[in-house]
């Protein structure tokens, strides 16, 4: 009797969710209960939206109205279904600069820094490659681009690992220090002294721009977004490679123990995850502005980081996500015009999402009907 | 006492001076009210967008009212009711406070471009400035010199903070939960309770930190008026090992730094004025990589702070 006593006193006591990491938990049919990882984001985007309608609600605008905007503006015809796409193709890869690292337990928050930093690396190829047949020179901007990007998270991951820095603040402070670097070229050394009033470098030339998907407006970086988060899916979860980082990021001492290198893992994931981010600067440059500019700092990769929130950092759920919330800043225009509401609101409406989802995370293995028979 | 206002390139030691006096209170502000919420082991990054929504709703405020002051007291409880948000979703079991604070930087700078677009033509009446410099002659002097009653407020809060933190009840009972929550359970405390009103107060001190912004320098609002401030503040904590003492001096360093690019330009050495607006992030990035270690935790970190392991 007295042994039982003493065995439940000398247990140890359960650390409680405390400050517990991300839980990252993979999405797919082969997981019991994943039917979780689909009806409960759908149901904080859900409230979300109701509580956006309650919110412009109290500023005498009609709820009813504003759905219908909504989806006019995003999926209600052929034109802002293609303005959609437009925008989601930056999403796709903004979110894969948070969903990779996202699988090592690290957060990292500044695809923004890492898509004007690969813009700028792009525009200075295209520049550089004027005389070059519109291919090199597409190809040029795309390898510049992403090393670019690549280097600048790897940057964020090289500091975690080396020096023990914080990723989530140094990646943000990067994205100052890139806005930094961003305005004082276009308005210094690469400014094209004809654009007077909104600084902005040389155009790349009508020839190298990339067209869009035909029979579409849609420029082929939608293509490419979804590609690379095809590619990431494969390599996180069909790959030993990626094995290796979901095991790092479960739990980083099983992987030393086991022989994995920690350090290689985060500096290549980090360089993948910039270089998503830095060839959607690329595109925004090559298919979109032409230019570089301070147009090129829309907040694609802020947008990005809810995006792989809300699709739980799986890389294939990003795609669908991103759709959904380029649709969302698709409709600002609408908004802004029909109902008169400031542009900021699609901000407001992002917010929301962003808060709900990370509320509903503590609604798993809560609701009954939905929990896995394994669970 | 030819030409007073000649006096050379002594201009750029004084602006940079005047200017880390400005500059540096929203750091203070911002990183005190972090220290005592990180001190109760949470880590709250939201503090940027808490920081623009104390800067437009102070600016509207002091706008309807005719009263400054009232514009950073509303400031302070707009800041307290994103403390209070995000310490009651943290509140809730399995929710990280890092993505939280992520989300609540995004909503609270779209709530307050959305909230203050009808605040950006009006002009509001702005805080008054003590002016410090009355002797002098020199106008850059007198200009350095002239200094807003907030940045005293918190230079004097940093030490009662000290003191709050090491000798009263409060202090101890913040600290128990930011060392071990367990003990702090232990004790009969609920530790979300007790890291609501940290927040709460983390939150308040931000939003007089975004006050200060729209009401005083810049004193104007618009939708640039925060550029990371906020979260410089956050790391800024973490350099400052949670001591308000050391906060205080890491803000007006800075401070000195942000001010460093305006007070060139002044002197008409206006090459390469934006990298000088980069020098407070990369001073930050540089401070970050000489302090942290991967090997131990800092020295003074809570150790409930999930920021930290």
């Amino acid at each position: 009797m007295k042994a039982d006593v003493g065995a439940s006193v000398g247990a140890p006591l359960a650390k409680s969710g405390v400050g517990a990491r991300l839980r990252l938990p993979p999405f797919g049919p082969k997981f019991a209960g994943a039917a979780e990882y689909v009806v409960i984001p759908a149901l904080a985007l859900l409230a979300s939206l109701v509580l956006f309608g309650v919110f412009v609600g109290l500023f005498g605008k009609n709820p009813l109205d504003l759905y219908f905007y909504m989806y006019q503006g995003a999926f209600g015809t052929w034109f802002s279904w293609q303005n959609t796409l437009t925008r989601a193709a930056p999403l796709i890869l903004t979110a894969l600069c948070t969903a990779l690292p996202a699988q090592l337990g690290m957060v990292i928050i500044g695809g923004e820094g890492a898509l004007l930093i690969g813009a700028l690396c792009a525009t200075s190829a295209a520049l550089s490659l004027q005389a070059a047949p519109p291919f090199v020179v597409d190809l040029a901007m795309a390898c510049a681009g992403m090393i670019g990007g690549g280097l600048w998270i790897m940057l964020a991951g090289a500091l975690r690992q080396y020096r023990g820095v914080n990723e989530t603040i140094s990646s943000l402070l990067l994205v100052y220090i890139a806005l930094a670097i961003l305005n004082f070229l276009v308005e210094g050394p690469m400014r094209d002294p004809t654009s007077l009033n909104k600084p902005s470098t040389p155009e790349i030339g009508a020839a190298n721009m990339i067209g869009s998907i035909p029979g579409t407006e849609v420029h082929w970086g939608f293509v490419f977004g979804i590609v690379a988060a095809i590619l990431s899916y494969i390599l996180i979860y069909h790959t030993v490679f990626g094995f290796a980082a979901r095991v790092a990021g479960g739990n980083i001492r099983a992987a030393k123990v086991v022989g994995l290198s920690v350090s290689k893992l985060i500096l290549i994931i980090c360089f993948l995850a910039g270089a998503a981010a830095g060839l959607a600067g690329m595109m925004e440059v090559a298919a979109v502005q032409g230019r570089a500019n301070a147009n090129l700092a829309a907040g694609y990769g802020f947008a990005g980081i809810l995006v792989a929130f809300l699709a739980r950092q799986n890389p294939l759920a990003v795609i669908p996500v991103a759709v959904l919330l380029g649709g969302i800043g698709a409709s600002g225009g609408l908004l802004q015009r029909r109902l008169g509401l400031p542009d900021a609101s699609v901000l407001v409406l992002q917010g929301m999402i962003f808060v709900m989802v990370l509320a509903s995370d503590s609604l798993y293995g809560r609701i009954g009907f939905l929990k896995g028979k394994a669970t | 006492m030819a030409n007073p206002g000649d006096i050379g390139l002594w201009t750029v030691p004084l602006a940079v001076l005047g200017g880390a006096v400005r500059v540096s209170t929203p750091f203070l502000f911002v990183s005190l009210g972090e220290c005592i919420t990180e001190r109760s082991g949470r880590i709250n990054l939201g503090l940027e967008g808490t920081l623009v929504m104390g800067a437009m709703s102070g600016y509207g405020v002091s706008y309807l009212t005719g009263s400054p002051w009232l514009g950073v007291l509303a400031a302070g409880v707009t800041g307290s009711a994103m403390g209070a948000l995000h310490a009651g979703i943290c509140g809730l079991p399995r929710v990280n406070d890092i993505a939280v604070g992520i989300a609540l930087m995004l909503f609270g700078v779209g709530l307050a471009f959305y909230l203050g677009k009808p605040l950006i033509e009006p002009t509001a009446p702005r805080l008054p400035s003590i002016d410090l410099g009355w002797w002098s002659d020199i106008p850059q002097l007198r200009a350095a010199l002239r200094i807003n009653v907030l940045f005293l407020i918190g230079v004097a809060l940093a030490p009662i903070l000290v003191w709050a933190l090491r000798t009263t009840r409060w202090g101890l009972i913040i600290r128990t939960a930011g060392e071990s929550a367990d003990a702090a359970l232990a004790m009969g405390y609920s530790v979300n309770f007790i890291r609501l009103r940290a927040t709460m107060f983390g939150g308040f001190l931000a939003g007089i930190g975004g006050s200060f912004l729209s009401l005083y320098y810049p004193g104007s609002w618009n939708e640039g008026l925060s550029s990371g401030q906020g979260i410089t503040a956050v790391a800024l904590v973490i350099f400052a090992r949670w001591n308000p003492m050391l906060c205080l001096g890491a803000s007006i360093l800075f401070g000195g730094a942000a001010a460093l690019g305006p007070a060139l330009q002044s002197v008409g050495f206006s090459h390469g004025y934006h990298l000088f607006n980069a020098a407070p992030y990369i001073l930050t990035l540089l401070i970050m990589i000489a302090t942290c270690s991967p090997k131990r935790t800092l020295i003074g970190a809570p150790a409930e702070l999930s920021i930290t392991r």
